[in-house]
């Protein structure tokens, strides 16, 4: 069958690797502050590095959105050793790869090359933590350069476009209702100052993860990283700690019509709790909760009953991230069959809900569920950089490294039991959001 | 002074790095298939990748889409199972099974456990080899299809590459989106469906690559269960495709805020004595990363695009040079005059010797890079294999790129590259953009 992909849909994937027992993982944390993590996997010479800052879009100063991921950019500009581009094409010369991700809780910088030059990487990496210079220049070509990424992205995405809109109205006060890349008209303003502050602030060992994972031992990656960031010094970084928002005592609507939406679609959008230090319980229940709802496309329950059993839906799912420093979203989808109107399909969506509250978990989907996480422990082991990003996003998110092993263990002991009264917790709420996206004349 | 100390250092560090470890067992079954495997245990699962020549591009010229349809239809119900059922017992098996279409080929992905491979096996022959194509899987697909075509309409990528090849490849099957039409895929037939599998999934046209916890002997006895009861030959192959696309510039109206551009011409064959300089030609031009000329010139000196790409596009009837990039509607023409000018210049000039060394230095150090996890390395093995390069072909790769030389490629970026042949098509609203072949 066909998996019907929404314009830059929340994350849908079901299954995150977990953290399997049987690879090696190991941490720990320099003089500075720097926090590094180590995962082993012998099979070829290859390694990921990673460096990941506690720091993204949610920690910009008011107005101006965009910084986290224009300073991503610019951390590729020279630095007082090296050139403008220097960074990557000394990566390419050595036959690696290299890129950098910015979120709403993290900015990550990686770099996969041969397990040799692990050092090398390094020494770059440290040198642009603390050295970077920024010509008016760069800021005036980059600006225009992430303004076109911003173009691409999201203006030219209805379904982007709409999922923006979509955050802004269920996050009332808190910086998740912000756009990662930043709003148009205040990237527009964003001058060399506000990317240097910002830089000065948040990047320094203390605030910094360090994630090797490959051919590499913890010994090796240990002395390594005690020669290239011992030497930085820390900067006394505190805790985040962000505007929350008010109760939410109101149902919010979101319309949007965009002439270029082919299949319109109504979603359904509830703040929900993340995975806490210690305290996970809560978003394993609904992890799998949106496994039972949505985790496959011929049995999970809407999918099954509004796309197979009544052929009402071209797509119907749910999503959930627990993995996040605050509170997180979870979210009901529904994109009907042509002739179908949206407010039928929104009608679908709550009576299958309705429906599943009353009648349960089938015991035997349940069983199926948990027997592919605990295959998924086996099949996550094949690629290490995944697993590099799972505890880099866990450990930005708060997490510990105990935390994200205990992961798996903590999703097999759910009960069904408990799956449901997640369930009742999210769909009693009364303070959703709900979106319809559709095209003119639909 | 810092930067001349830094730059020694890491010149030092450049060395090459290690040829790929990877050791490659061909493996034949008692049933005379034959698969390349990458033995590893130690990881209890294992990663299978084949691939059926042919593709998309086998459709019958009145059954457009069939083999695209075909393809979607093989996990939703087959043997004795509808889809729920098909799709519980791999679930209960936490199996994994992917099944694609592509222009030139089919190709099937599976992750099996150690624990459970054998009723994996089964289940995935059955999809194989016995599917049902009920005519209510192939109602409900055929809408997912009909929606997914409708949605390629209001893709600017979409609709760029659509109409750069059917100006290219008119009537031929590369001519038209593998898909299908809203037309052609309402007049599919049940038996429209049972002709596309007979004719795409057959032995004399499939190439296996394996790798992870299995023996050659159990690998033996696996692929006879799995694929021995298909049909020995399959369908005709296309014949080669025409070309008909000419220079110019081709503007599709449609009202976004960013254009989107695709554009190229003619390309190389995978097996043309000059692939190789070819290779390393595009690595330099557009090879995706921030060193190369296009990505030099029209992001990083002028900040007109996130991102701009070549690629060599290796279309068995018909190998295509390809590119694409996005622009504001604002900066789209001046983007497309640095595009022609690099174009311009690389063909009368090559590149230097510079630019040659670093990519054969990237090209050749990334290469082993390439060989991580079973699922990478088993589609790396049945792609070899279609492409027919020799089973040591791993050992012999990266001394073939540094053999390129700045001769080689000025030679054939002169034959290659065609500034006047050079079609951009351009999905926007472009301001100050003259149009026209």
């Amino acid at each position: 069958m066909f998996r019907y992909m929404l314009a830059a849909c929340m994350a849908l994937m079901p299954f995150l690797p977990s953290g399997a027992q049987a690879t090696e993982v190991s941490e720990f944390t320099l003089d500075n502050g720097l926090h590094a993590v180590v995962i082993e996997d012998h099979r070829a010479p290859v390694v990921v590095h990673m460096l990941w800052y506690r720091v993204g879009a949610a920690d910009e100063p008011p107005g101006r959105s965009g910084i986290a991921h224009f300073l991503e950019h610019l951390m590729f500009k020279a630095t007082e050793t090296l050139e403008s581009g220097e960074f990557s094409d000394t990566v390419e010369a050595n036959g690696g790869s290299d890129n950098a991700f910015t979120s709403w809780d993290y900015t990550g910088y990686y770099q996969r090359v041969a397990s040799d030059r692990l050092g090398l990487m390094m020494q770059m990496e440290a040198d642009r933590m603390r050295n970077l210079l920024l010509t008016d220049e760069d800021i005036t070509t980059e600006r225009s350069v992430i303004l076109e990424e911003r173009a691409q992205r999201t203006d030219s995405s209805a379904g982007a476009l709409f999922n923006e809109q979509m955050r802004a109205s269920l996050y009332l006060a808190h910086p998740y209702r912000i756009p990662i890349g930043g709003w148009r008209h205040e990237i527009e303003s964003l001058g060399r100052e506000d990317v240097f502050s910002f830089y000065h602030d948040y990047y320094s060992p203390d605030n910094a993860i360090l994630i090797v994972a490959g051919d590499v031992t913890p010994e090796e990656v240990r002395a390594l990283a005690e020669e290239h960031y011992g030497p930085l010094e820390p900067s006394g970084v505190e805790p985040r700690e962000r505007p929350h928002d008010p109760p939410q005592i109101a149902d919010r609507r979101v319309y949007y019509e965009d002439p270029r939406v082919s299949d319109p679609y109504v979603v359904r959008s509830y703040i929900a709790p993340e995975r806490d230090p210690g305290n996970q319980r809560t978003a394993a229940a609904l992890t799998l909760l949106s496994n039972v709802l949505a985790g496959s496309g011929a049995t999970a329950v809407l999918p099954r009953v509004l796309q197979v059993e009544e052929a009402r839906s071209l797509y119907a799912a749910a999503s959930y991230s627990g993995t996040n420093l605050d509170d997180t979203v979870f979210s009901v989808f529904n994109v009907p069959v042509p002739g179908v109107s949206l407010e039928e399909a929104e009608a679908d969506l709550d009576r299958v809900i309705a429906q599943f509250l009353e009648d349960g978990i089938d015991p035997e989907q349940f069983a199926r569920i948990q027997f592919q996480w605990e295959a998924e422990m086996i099949y996550a082991q094949d690629d290490v950089g995944d697993w590099a990003r799972m505890y880099g996003v866990g450990l930005t998110s708060g997490l510990t490294v105990q935390d994200i092993q205990d992961w798996p263990d903590v999703i097999a002991s759910i009960t069904p039991e408990e799956v449901m009264e997640a369930a009742r917790m999210i769909f009693t709420e009364t303070t959703s959001v709900t979106g319809y996206l559709t095209a003119p004349g639909l | 002074m810092f930067r001349i100390l830094a730059f020694v250092a890491l010149t030092l560090a450049a060395t090459l790095p290690a040829r790929a470890q990877v050791d490659i067992q061909e493996v034949t079954s008692p049933g005379g298939l034959t698969a390349w495997l990458v033995e590893d245990h130690s990881i209890p699962f294992v990663a299978l990748d084949i691939l059926f020549e042919g593709g998309t591009s086998l459709d019958a010229p009145d059954a457009r889409g069939a083999t695209y349809l075909m393809t979607g239809l093989l996990e939703e119900g087959a043997a004795d199972m509808d889809n729920a059922e098909f799709a519980a017992r791999s679930e209960a098996l936490a199996a994994y099974f992917g099944f694609d279409s592509y222009r030139d080929s089919i190709n099937i992905t599976a992750r099996m456990l150690t624990q459970n491979r054998d009723e994996a096996v089964d289940l995935l022959r059955a999809a194989l080899v016995d599917p049902s194509f009920e005519q209510s899987a192939i109602d409900r697909v055929r809408t997912q299809v009909l929606s997914i075509i409708d949605s390629n309409q209001n893709d600017p990528s979409d609709l760029a590459s659509s109409e750069l090849y059917a100006q290219t490849f008119g009537n031929h099957p590369y001519g038209s989106d593998h898909e299908g039409t809203a037309e052609s895929v309402q007049a599919l037939t049940r038996d429209d469906l049972i002709a596309a599998h007979r004719g795409a999934l057959a032995r004399d046209r499939v190439h296996i690559g394996v790798s992870g916890d299995i023996t050659p002997e159990e690998l033996g006895l696996l692929l006879d269960r799995l694929l021995g009861d298909l049909p020995e030959t399959g369908a005709e192959m296309p014949g080669d495709a025409p070309y008909n696309l000419t220079g110019g510039i081709t503007v599709i109206d449609y009202p976004t805020p960013q254009s989107t551009a695709f554009f190229g011409h003619a390309g190389i064959e995978r097996h043309d004595p000059d692939f190789f300089a070819a290779y390393v030609l595009n690595q330099i031009l557009g090879g995706g990363n921030f060193r190369s000329r296009l990505m030099q010139e029209v992001r990083v000196e002028r900040g007109l695009t996130y991102g701009i790409s070549t690629f060599l596009v290796l279309f068995d009837h018909g190998p295509m040079m390809l590119g694409q990039f996005s622009s504001s509607n604002d900066l789209v023409a001046e983007a497309i005059d640095v595009l022609h000018d690099q174009w311009a210049d690389v063909a009368a000039n090559g590149v230097t010797a510079e630019e040659l060394e670093a990519a054969q230095t990237y090209l050749t150090g990334a290469y082993p890079l390439r060989f991580t996890g079973n699922a990478t390395i088993a589609g790396i093995l049945s792609g070899m294999q279609i492409d027919e390069m020799p089973i040591d072909y791993i050992n012999t790769r990266n001394d073939q790129v540094m053999a390129v030389t700045l001769e080689d490629i000025s030679r054939t970026a002169a034959r290659l590259m065609d500034p006047e042949g050079l079609h951009v098509v351009v999905v926007g609203q472009p301001e100050g953009l003259e149009t026209g072949n």
